[in-house]
């Protein structure tokens, strides 16, 4: 391990310069210099010995790739409603993935009555209400438009509500704030086809229905619809999952999740919200005064360290890549910061690039453990000069009521024993 | 929900919000458009420097930027023209004013007997102690540290409870039941709430006029809410 390049302490416990993360910088150090928190199995394929994937030609080639069989713990925690099995959701694994795309395998589910299994070629879209010409689309029609294509990231409001509790559960990253995913989508905008149906002055709203069993429904602004909404088709490349809405879903960027309603089938142009179910007896949130606000559709800028993270545990003490997700619903992650002693000292860190609007970021920064306890924090700051804000601070500014929403800091325990642990700090 | 004063009461939250860099806050009450619609409030973040923010912003620039994809006259002009036999079909909303409810009625007896073979299982006795949501009770209950949101303590539309229930309920057989017999189930699940009496008859023209507890209940935070 060579220490003559390695970056001068920035901040209190041990964290480094970023410049360790930006170009070149881990070069310098060398790699041996970063211990990675996976563990190196045990084989008989080290040297001398030449492994056995090399004495026999591998396995062909197949119409659909699959992970590596080494691979299949990764999975989505899922966790459903009393009696039901497609009632509820599931987690994006977030401590075992790197970057910022999530497999569409791994995105996050949220259902209120199953995954339905749709017909693409017996799937259609209706728009009508307060628009001069009612239309009604198919997949292979809207296949034929032009086509937008952008990274963002997709979270449901009740992500990381778990937190709220008086203590703080012990899971990993995953199962506390997985209900949120980053995709590449592509599809029509709905704008386009709002102007082809021809929206009447008197319109502000729109009542999306999905062809689910719930039928679920959410009121949007039309000034949503006209600005970046998305009638997306495809993820990460490839028509979206059934899990994801397919054929087609309404996709609203920076949004709660639960408003970006899957399978759409149909859009009806209002002057007034529909006051569906899940915008008035759910998705709302109480005051302390009893009074409660409904529409509450951007998602606040949010980061949580992904490595190390919720009961991982260390190495022993080294030289750690401290690697996490930074996101909001406003627009680009400007900064995000990293503490390793809860909060008292921060040190900037690099983020990969692209750092997209309305998309999850990776941040990146180096720590020298010394064995000793410490908390780990990130907190990000966006292009609208928002910063993320402490737990002790969202609580104080909303009562203990407020459900969903949750974005505070996330502070990770390492106790000398080198064990990860949820903590409020 | 409509005055200042009860807005006002919720100021340290707007302020918290806003942070150091919203601009002087004011308080903004919707009128009710329909007549019936709850006012609301929003709080918005006025003043020059969040105005001079947002047109700085780069997201901004990039919007206002010409894209010949989304230039008028550039779609292909795909849809195909919806009759109204197709719009009737499929459109089972039903808003606060009340429009497109179907034809029918039904009463909070007749819901009863609904409600004990389909809805029981889920729901439990008199709509609690299921596995699945309470239906009924938590009255005075949304200030406490466990609020209890059911229809009657928290639910601002008798309209929403008829939509929900016609295309979504029973789980297991979603758009199976009657126009009577979701007319019915709200009467029931309104009745047991105290909401109506137990001889009022839900219908088209009733069912928009029934008053919540909770009507005057909810803030919008659109369009201005920020965190």
């Amino acid at each position: 391990m060579t220490n003559r390049t390695e970056p001068e302490q920035v901040a209190g416990n041990g964290l480094l310069h970023r410049r360790l993360f930006l170009q070149g910088g881990a070069a310098a150090v060398g790699a041996a210099g970063l211990e990675l928190l996976t563990a190196r199995p045990a084989a008989a394929a080290e040297p001398p010995d030449v492994p056995q994937w090399m004495k026999a030609p591998g396995a062909g080639m197949s119409g659909h790739g699959e992970r590596s069989r080494h691979e299949s713990h990764v999975q989505r925690t899922v966790g459903s409603q009393p009696g039901t099995t497609g009632s509820g959701g599931s987690r994006t694994p977030l401590e075992h993935l790197e970057g910022i795309i999530t497999p569409s395998a791994l995105h996050f589910e949220r259902h209120h009555a199953g995954v339905p299994d749709i017909d693409p070629d017996r799937h259609r879209l209706m728009i009508h209400g307060l628009v001069e010409r009612p239309l009604i689309f198919d997949v292979e029609s809207l296949s034929r438009y032009p086509l937008v294509s952008r990274i963002q990231f997709l979270e449901c409001s009740g992500n990381s509500g778990a937190n709220n509790a008086p203590e703080p559960p012990q899971q990993s990253a995953g199962q506390l704030h997985g209900l949120v995913s980053c995709s590449n989508w592509t599809g029509v905008p709905l704008s386009i086809l709002l102007d082809d149906a021809g929206v009447r002055p008197e319109a502000r709203w729109l009542a999306a229905e999905g062809a689910d069993a719930a039928a679920m429904t959410r009121s949007v602004p039309l000034e949503k619809a006209m600005d970046d909404a998305m009638i997306a088709l495809y993820q990460n490349g490839e028509r979206l999952r059934p899990e994801n809405g397919y054929p087609m879903r309404l996709f609203l960027p920076g949004w709660e999740g639960n408003a970006s309603v899957k399978w759409l089938r149909r859009l009806k142009v209002l002057a007034e919200p529909i006051m569906a179910k899940d915008e008035t007896s759910k998705y709302t949130d109480l005051l302390p005064d009893g009074a409660a606000m409904m529409f509450t559709f951007p998602m606040g800028v949010k980061s949580v360290i992904t490595s190390p993270s919720g009961n991982a545990t260390m190495r022993g003490p080294g030289l750690y890549q401290v690697s996490g997700i930074a996101w909001s619903g406003s627009g680009r992650i400007r900064r995000v910061e990293v503490s390793a002693d809860g909060g008292r000292s921060w040190a900037e860190a690099a983020l990969d690039e692209p750092a997209l609007p309305k998309a999850v970021a990776r941040f990146r920064a180096a720590w020298r453990w010394d064995g000793g306890p410490a908390v780990l924090q990130s907190r990000a700051v966006d292009e609208t000069g928002a910063v993320q804000p402490t737990r002790q601070a969202l609580l104080e500014s909303r009562g203990p009521q407020f459900r969903y929403h949750y974005h505070a800091i996330q502070s990770w325990r390492v106790s000398p024993e080198g064990e990860v642990r949820n903590v409020y700090a | 929900m409509s005055t200042p004063d009860r807005f006002m009461r919720g100021s340290s939250l707007c302020a918290s919000m806003h942070g150091p860099r919203g601009g002087a806050r004011q308080v903004h009450a919707r009128g009710p458009r329909p007549a019936r619609l709850v006012a609301v409030a929003v709080c918005i973040a006025a003043g020059a420097a969040s105005a001079q923010q947002r047109q700085a912003s780069p997201e901004a620039a990039d919007a206002a930027a010409p894209s010949v994809l989304t230039a008028p006259g550039e779609s292909p002009q795909l849809g195909e023209p919806a009759t109204p036999e197709q719009i009737a079909g499929w459109d089972i909303g039903i808003g606060p004013d009340g429009e497109n409810l179907p034809e029918g009625s039904g009463t909070p007896s007749q819901g009863a007997e609904v409600y004990a073979t389909k809805c029981i299982a889920c729901h439990g006795e008199d709509g609690a102690g299921g596995p699945n949501d309470v239906l009924a009770g938590g009255h005075g209950t949304l200030t406490d540290a466990a609020p209890v949101r059911t229809i009657g303590s928290y639910w601002p539309y008798a309209t929403t409870l008829f939509d929900y229930v016609r295309r979504a309920m029973p789980y297991t057989q979603p758009q199976s039941l009657t126009n009577d017999e979701a007319y019915a189930l709200t009467a029931y699940l309104l009745e047991l709430n105290g909401v109506i009496d137990r001889n009022d008859v839900m219908n088209a023209d009733t069912l928009p006029r029934v008053a919540m507890p909770n009507r005057d209940g909810f803030m919008w935070a659109w369009p201005d809410w920020k965190q």
